[in-house]
C-alpha cells in the first residue's frame, strides 16, 4: 500500500524523517518497496498563467502563449495542447527544467517561434495514465485559482509528500488501510493515535428502509452486508486535497461519489460500491452464485461470461456488481447520478480471489476482500462516506441503515504463559514487558498470576487466532534486534551424510577429477526426449497435468537427453569441446501414485577432453575414452561385484556398434557408447559419447573394504604374447580364456596393442598383452612360468583358433 | 740431474700436459701414461738403489707426493670436463618456459552445487542430518501438512505443476518438514536437519523466473529451541556465505508453516547499505526466510506443540549464486554453457 506521510502525521504526532520510519515498519510490520515523493528527479516546474495566446503562423494547433511565472515580465512558451486557455493557472516546465523520465527542458524554436519553456499535462511530470484524472488525460492540468505564479507546483499537488510503499503480506490485510498502519505505528513508537472518525448526520426525511431491501440468503457469500442511500447528490470533481490523497496512493479521482469510497477504502481498508439509484432494476439487493455462463457487463464495459462460482450482487435478481470486484456498467455512478445507493459488505475471501483471479479484475477492492475486513469498522465506513459524501457532493443521507447480514465483531481472548513466551522467544521478559506490548497495542491484557496472562484481541486484528500469533506480536513489537543471538543447544546427534549421501557426493569429485563439469539441466522436458536414452525403458514418462511450455511437459527418465540439449546450446555458440556430466532424479512410473524417483549419474562428451595444443597431439573423444572413465569411476567406488560390458544394439538413439551394456555381477545398470547420428543430428550437435549408470544400483551393490596386501619381496617375470585371431573373437573372450588357465602366478594381464590392417590376412586380428607371473612366497623359476604360459598359449590355440605370432 | 730434480721435472711437465688437455680421453691417457708401472715415476724410482740410505725415505716421500699432486690435478681436470660436458648437455636441452604447460583434465561442480555444499557442511558441522526427498511429491505434504488449506491465498504465490489432484512437483523443499516430523524419534533427540533439493513452479522462464529452482530447508525442534536460536543460526548462515562484516536484520514475514514468521536481510555487500540498484535502494538484500514452527504443522505430523517446538527457515542457492556472482539471468544456470560454468572455480 502507498501510505502518505503526510496523512499519517495528521494522526500521529512523527518526530522521525520518512525513511527511518520506513525502515522501523520494515522492522515491525510489513516490508517497504520503495520510499518515494512523486517530485523526485523533477525541477523547475512552476505555477504559471497563460495571459494571452495567439495562433502559431505557422501551424494548425500550436499556440504562442505568454505566461506569467512570477517574474517581471510574461515568457513566451509555444502549446501544442487543445485545452490551453488564457486566464487559467497550469503548470510550466522552465528553461532547464527536469520532468518526467529525466527529460530536460531547454529554450529553443518551434516551427520558428521562440519557446521558454513548456506547459505540462499531469503525464509530463510524472503522473501514470492509470492515475490522472480523466478530465485531462488529453491536455493540460489546470491549477486552483489561488496557486501563486513562480512558485514550484509540488506542493499544490501533493507531490512533495513522502510516501512509502509497503509490501503487505498476505496475513496483514489490517495493513492496507491508514487505520492500520496508524494502529501499528502508534505501538511500536508508543504514540497516541488521533485518528478520527467522522460521525454521519442523517440530515434526509425518509428511512432508508423504505427505499432499499437487503436479503441475503447465502451469510457464506456476504458475511456482512449493509447499504445506505444519499438522495439529490450533484456529481463533481472533489476538491483538489482528495484528489491528491488518491493519486498519491495510485487511485484516479473520477468524481465525488467515487472518490469518497476510495478515500474510505485507503482510510478504513473497507471498500464500498456505490450505486446510481435510479437505474437499479428495482430495490431489493441480494447476493449470489452467478448462474454457469451467465453474462455481465461490468463498469468497464466487457461483457463478462461467468462461471457458478462467481458471486454478484443482484437488486431483484438482475446482477448488479460482481460482488467485491467490480460494479456493473448498468448502474454505475455517472455525471447524471442524483440518488446514491452505497454499500459497505464482508465478501468471501476465497469466492472473491478465485473470481478476480480466472477474469483478471484484480483492483484496490478484491485484493482487501482477499486478505479479509475489519468487521468493527464496516458501519463506521459507511457512516463516514455517506457524510462526506453529503459534504463533498451536497444531498440527503437517508434515515438508517439496511442491514442484510453482520459478521460479529468480537474479540478474542487468548490466554499466555509468561514462562511459555520466554521459553519460544529465548528471552527473559517480565511481565510488565509483556503487558507494555500489549498496551502499546491496545490489546486489553488480564495479568491473572506470575504466569498467565490473558490477552484480548480487537476483531482490528482478525490475523490473530493462537497463542503463537501473539508470540509474534511481543517478538516484534519488543524488536528482533533486542532478541538474544544463540545456537540450538548441542545435543548427542551427531548429524553428517549419510553412505549414500557420501556415494553420490564421492561420484561426483570423481567425474570431476576425470575432467567431467558438472551441469544441472531440466527435469521436465517433452515426451519423446523424456522417453530417449533410459537404461531400462518404462513405456511412457509421467506428464503434467497443465503443462506452462510444450518444451516441459514431462519428467526426464534419463539424464543424457537434457546433457545433449547442453552440448547443443554450447555448439551452437561454437564452444566445441564440451564434457558434462550430471547427477540427479529421473522418475520412472511404476504403477504407483507417483513415479520411482532414481538417482542417476550421466555424462556427455563431444569433441576433445582437452583442448588443441602445441605439446599433445589433437585427440578426438572416442568410446574407449569413455569407457575408460567409467571404469575408473566404477573401481573407485570400490564394488565388489564383477562388471562386465556387453555390446548392445537395442538402443534406437545409440550406435549399434558402438554401445555397451554395463552389467554388475550380470545385472543392468547402465549403458555407454556414441550417440547414434541420426539422434545427434536431431540434436544438431556433433559425434557425441555418453554414459548414463544407475546409482541406485551401485550405492546398493556390496562394496570392497579397504585392507592391506603385503607387496610381494619376489621378482615378477613377464611373457609377451601375440595373437592372430578372427575378428569376431573379442578381448573379453582371450581374456577369460588366460585368466581361466593362468594358474596361480598369473598376477596381471595387460593388453597392450590391438591391430588389423593391411599386414594381417582378412578378416583377422592382432591382439598382444602382456602376462605378469609372480609368487608371493618365493622366487618364480623360467620352467614355473615357461610351464604356466605354455598352457595359456595351448588353450588359446585350442578354444579361439588363435594363432600365437 | 738428481732424481728430486728428475720428478719435479716430471711433476711440471705433467701438471702441464694435465693443464693443456681438452677431453676427458686426453686426461686418461695422461693418467695412464704418468701414473702406470711403466710410467716415468716408477722409471725414476728404480734409480733409487743408487742413492744414500739417507736419502731414500726423502726421495719416496717426494715421490709419493708428485704422484698424489698428479693424481689431485688429474681428478680436478676429470671433473671440471665432465662438468662442462654436462652444462654443454644441458644447454642444448633448454626450453621456452613461457610455452604453457600441458592441459590437463579437470572438472568442476556447479555454481549451484558448490553454494548447496557450503551450507550443508555448515550445518553438518553444527550436527544436522541432511534428508534429500522426492520431488514428485503429494500434495498433502506439499500444502495440507504445513498449514495451507485449499483455498489458502498463499498457495496463490506458488503456481504449482499438478500431475493429478493429489500428486504434484513439489513447489518448495518444505514437504521434507512434514515427512522428517513423522520420522524421527525424538526420545534420540531433538530434529535436526537440513533439506537441499529442486523444486518447481509453474512460472514462465526470464531472466528472473525459471520454473526449476533450487532450495534448502532446514529445521530444528525439540524441547528448548527457541527463536534466538534461530536469530543465531540465520546469523551464522549469512555471515558465512556472505562474509561476516555484514549485518543481519530480522524482519516479521508471513509463511503458512510458521508463527512468528521472519524474514533475514543482510546489509547489500555492493553497496555496503548505502542503498544501490542491486538492493533496490533499501541497503538491504533478502536472503533467508524462517520462523518458529507453526503449533499446526507439529499436530498435523503427530508432534505435541505444548511439549516441542523448534524453527524452519528457507534459502535459495540460485538467489544466492545470482546475489553473490551478480549473474543477472537465472537461465544460465541451467543452459550449462560451459564458458559460464567454467567461471565459478572452487577455490581451496
Amino acid at each position: 500500500m502507498k501510505v502518505s506521510y503526510q496523512w499519517l502525521k495528521e494522526y500521529l504526532d512523527l518526530d522521525v524523517a520518512p525513511r527511518e520510519l520506513a525502515e522501523k515498519i520494515a522492522r515491525t510490520s510489513v516490508d517497504i518497496n520503495d520510499v518515494y515523493q512523486p517530485a523526485d528527479g523533477l525541477k523547475k516546474i512552476v505555477v504559471g498563467k497563460v495571459v494571452a495566446m495567439q495562433d502559431h503562423p505557422n501551424s494548425d494547433h500550436l499556440h504562442i502563449c505568454q505566461v506569467d511565472v512570477g517574474e517581471e515580465q510574461p515568457i513566451q512558451v509555444v502549446c501544442g495542447a487543445p485545452n490551453v486557455t488564457t486566464g487559467k493557472k497550469v503548470i510550466v516546465a522552465l528553461n532547464g527544467a527536469r520532468i518526467a523520465d529525466n527529460v530536460k527542458i531547454k529554450r529553443g524554436k518551434i516551427r520558428g517561434v521562440e519557446s521558454n519553456g513548456m506547459l505540462c499535462a499531469l503525464q509530463e511530470i510524472g503522473f501514470s495514465d492509470k492515475i490522472a484524472p480523466k478530465d485531462y488525460s488529453a491536455g493540460l492540468y489546470f491549477l486552483p485559482d489561488d496557486a501563486k505564479e513562480g512558485e514550484p507546483v509540488f506542493g499544490y499537488l501533493g507531490m512533495d509528500d513522502t510516501i512509502i510503499d509497503t509490501d503487505v503480506t498476505p496475513n496483514r490485510g489490517d495493513m492496507l488501510s491508514m487505520y492500520g498502519n496508524v494502529n501499528d505505528i502508534a505501538a511500536f513508537y508508543g504514540l497516541q493515535s488521533h485518528f478520527k472518525e467522522l460521525p454521519v448526520e442523517e440530515n434526509g426525511t425518509e428511512n432508508t428502509g423504505d427505499l432499499v431491501s437487503a436479503k441475503i440468503d447465502d451469510h457464506k457469500i456476504a458475511p456482512t452486508y449493509k447499504l445506505r442511500v444519499i438522495k439529490g447528490v450533484k456529481i463533481a470533481d472533489s476538491p483538489l486535497w482528495l484528489q491528491i490523497r488518491l493519486w498519491n496512493a495510485g487511485i484516479r479521482p473520477v468524481n465525488n461519489v467515487v472518490d469518497v469510497t476510495n478515500y474510505i477504502l485507503l482510510k478504513y481498508g473497507q471498500p464500498l460500491h456505490s450505486y446510481d439509484y435510479d437505474r437499479l432494476p428495482g430495490h431489493d439487493f441480494g447476493v449470489r452464485h452467478a448462474k454457469e455462463d451467465e453474462k455481465f457487463t461490468t463498469l468497464d464495459g466487457d461483457e463478462q461470461t461467468l462461471k457458478a462460482n462467481d458471486i454478484l450482487v443482484t437488486v431483484d435478481n438482475q446482477p448488479v456488481a460482481l460482488a467485491g470486484t467490480m460494479g456493473g456498467e448498468g448502474t454505475a455512478v455517472s455525471d447524471q447520478t442524483t440518488t446514491v445507493a452505497l454499500e459497505a459488505a464482508i465478501f468471501d475471501p476465497v469466492m472473491v480471489r478465485k473470481q478476480a483471479r480466472r477474469l483478471d479484475l484484480h483492483s484496490e477492492s478484491s485484493m482487501r476482500f482477499e486478505r479479509g475486513i475489519n468487521p468493527a469498522t464496516v458501519e463506521t465506513a459507511l457512516n463516514e462516506a455517506a457524510e462526506l459524501i453529503k459534504e463533498l457532493a451536497g444531498g440527503q443521507v437517508t434515515k438508517g441503515i439496511v442491514t442484510g447480514s453482520e459478521k460479529s465483531a468480537a474479540d478474542k481472548q487468548i490466554t499466555l504463559s509468561l514462562a511459555k513466551v520466554n521459553h519460544v522467544l529465548g528471552t527473559d521478559l517480565q511481565m510488565a514487558d509483556v503487558e507494555d506490548v500489549f498496551s502499546r497495542l491496545r490489546f486489553a491484557a488480564d495479568v491473572k498470576d506470575d504466569d498467565q496472562i490473558e490477552v484480548t484481541v480487537p476483531a482490528r486484528r482478525w490475523d490473530i487466532f493462537v497463542a503463537a500469533d501473539l508470540y509474534e506480536e511481543i517478538a516484534r513489537i519488543y524488536g528482533y534486534d533486542n532478541l538474544p543471538s544463540t545456537l540450538p543447544v548441542m545435543t548427542r546427534n551427531r548429524g553428517g551424510l549419510t553412505p549414500r549421501q557420501r556415494f553420490i557426493r564421492a561420484s561426483r569429485h570423481d567425474l570431476e577429477g576425470m575432467g567431467l563439469t558438472q551441469a544441472i539441466s531440466y527435469s521436465l522436458t517433452t515426451v519423446d526426449k523424456a522417453k530417449q536414452f533410459q537404461i531400462d525403458p518404462v513405456a511412457e514418462p509421467m506428464k503434467l497435468d497443465f503443462p506452462m511450455s510444450s518444451d516441459h511437459v514431462a519428467t526426464r527418465m534419463s539424464i543424457i537427453s537434457g546433457l545433449l540439449i547442453d552440448i547443443a546450446y554450447n555448439v551452437s555458440r561454437n564452444v566445441n569441446n564440451v564434457a558434462l556430466y550430471e547427477e540427479g532424479r529421473v522418475f520412472l512410473p511404476k504403477g504407483g501414485e507417483r513415479p520411482e524417483e532414481q538417482e542417476h549419474l550421466a555424462g556427455a562428451i563431444t569433441g576433445q577432453m582437452l583442448a588443441n595444443d602445441w605439446h599433445t597431439e589433437d585427440r578426438p573423444v572416442d568410446f574407449f575414452q569413455v569407457k575408460g572413465i567409467v571404469e575408473r569411476y566404477l573401481h573407485n567406488m570400490g564394488l565388489t561385484g564383477k562388471v562386465t560390458y556387453v555390446a548392445d544394439q537395442s538402443r534406437r538413439e545409440m550406435h549399434p556398434g558402438r554401445t555397451a551394456n554395463i552389467l554388475l555381477d550380470g545385472q543392468l545398470v547402465g549403458f555407454l557408447g556414441q550417440v547414434h547420428p541420426s539422434t545427434a543430428k536431431v540434436y544438431k550437435i556433433p559425434a557425441t559419447y555418453v554414459f548414463e549408470l544407475n546409482l541406485e544400483s551401485l550405492i546398493a551393490a556390496p562394496k570392497v573394504a579397504n585392507e592391506y596386501h603385503p607387496i610381494s619381496k619376489y621378482p615378477s617375470i613377464t611373457r609377451d604374447i601375440a595373437l592372430l585371431v578372427d575378428d569376431d573373437i573379442t578381448n573379453a573372450m582371450v581374456m577369460d580364456v588366460i585368466n581361466k588357465r593362468g594358474g596361480a602366478f598369473l598376477k596381471d594381464v595387460h593388453l597392450f596393442d590391438v591391430y588389423s590392417g593391411l599386414h594381417l590376412p582378412k578378416g583377422k586380428k592382432s591382439l598382444a598383452y602382456t602376462l605378469t607371473y609372480q609368487d608371493d612366497n618365493d622366487t618364480l623359476t623360467e620352467d614355473q612360468v615357461n610351464a604356466a604360459f605354455d598352457k595359456v598359449t595351448k588353450s588359446l590355440t585350442d578354444t579361439l583358433g588363435a594363432e600365437i605370432r | 740431474m738428481g732424481l728430486k730434480e728428475k720428478l719435479a721435472d716430471l711433476r711440471q711437465q705433467g701438471l702441464q700436459e694435465i693443464e693443456n688437455s681438452q677431453d676427458l680421453k686426453k686426461i686418461n691417457e695422461i693418467r695412464v701414461k704418468m701414473l702406470g708401472k711403466k710410467g716415468p715415476i716408477t722409471n725414476v724410482l728404480r734409480g733409487m738403489r743408487d742413492i744414500s740410505v739417507e736419502e731414500r725415505p726423502k726421495v719416496g716421500q717426494f715421490a709419493n707426493q708428485v704422484r698424489d699432486d698428479l693424481k689431485t690435478a688429474i681428478e680436478e681436470k676429470r671433473a671440471a670436463l665432465e662438468q662442462a660436458a654436462l652444462d654443454a648437455e644441458l644447454a642444448a636441452e633448454t626450453v621456452d618456459v613461457t610455452l604453457p604447460g600441458s592441459p590437463v583434465a579437470q572438472g568442476q561442480p556447479h555454481v549451484i552445487q558448490q553454494i548447496i555444499d557450503q551450507v550443508v557442511d555448515l550445518f553438518v558441522s553444527m550436527g544436522y542430518e541432511v534428508a534429500v526427498g522426492d520431488e514428485v511429491e503429494q500434495e498433502v505434504y506439499n500444502f495440507e501438512k504445513l498449514n495451507l488449506p485449499k483455498d489458502h491465498p498463499a498457495r496463490d504465490m506458488q503456481d504449482t505443476f499438478y500431475v493429478t489432484p493429489s500428486v504434484l512437483m513439489r513447489t518448495q523443499t518444505s514437504p521434507m518438514q512434514a515427512r522428517m516430523l513423522e520420522k524421527h524419534d525424538f526420545s534420540q533427540g531433538p530434529l535436526k536437519m537440513i533439506s537441499p533439493g529442486k523444486v518447481y513452479r509453474r512460472d514462465t522462464d526470464d531472466a528472473t523466473h525459471s520454473h526449476q529452482f533450487n532450495q534448502i530447508e532446514g529445521m530444528v525442534v525439540g524441547k528448548h529451541i527457541t527463536m534466538a536460536d534461530l536469530k543465531g543460526t540465520l546469523e551464522t548462515v549469512a555471515q558465512a556465505l556472505f562474509g561476516d562484516k555484514l549485518d543481519v536484520r530480522l524482519r516479521p514475514s508471513y509463511f503458512p508453516f510458521t508463527e512468528p514468521s521472519v524474514e533475514a536481510d543482510i546489509t547489500c555487500f555492493n553497496c555496503m547499505g548505502k542503498g544501490c540498484a542491486i538492493c533496490k535502494h533499501t541497503g538491504w538484500i533478502e536472503v533467508l526466510g524462517a520462523g518458529m514452527v507453526h503449533p499446526n504443522v507439529l499436530k498435523m505430523s503427530g508432534v505435541d506443540p505444548e511439549e516441542y517446538g523448534g524453527f524452519a527457515f528457507g534459502l535459495g542457492p540460485d538467489r544466492f549464486a545470482m546475489l553473490k556472482y551478480g549473474v543477472d539471468d537465472i537461465r544460465n544456470f541451467y543452459q550449462n554453457d560451459v564458458r559460464f560454468l567454467n567461471q565459478f572455480d572452487e577455490k581451496g
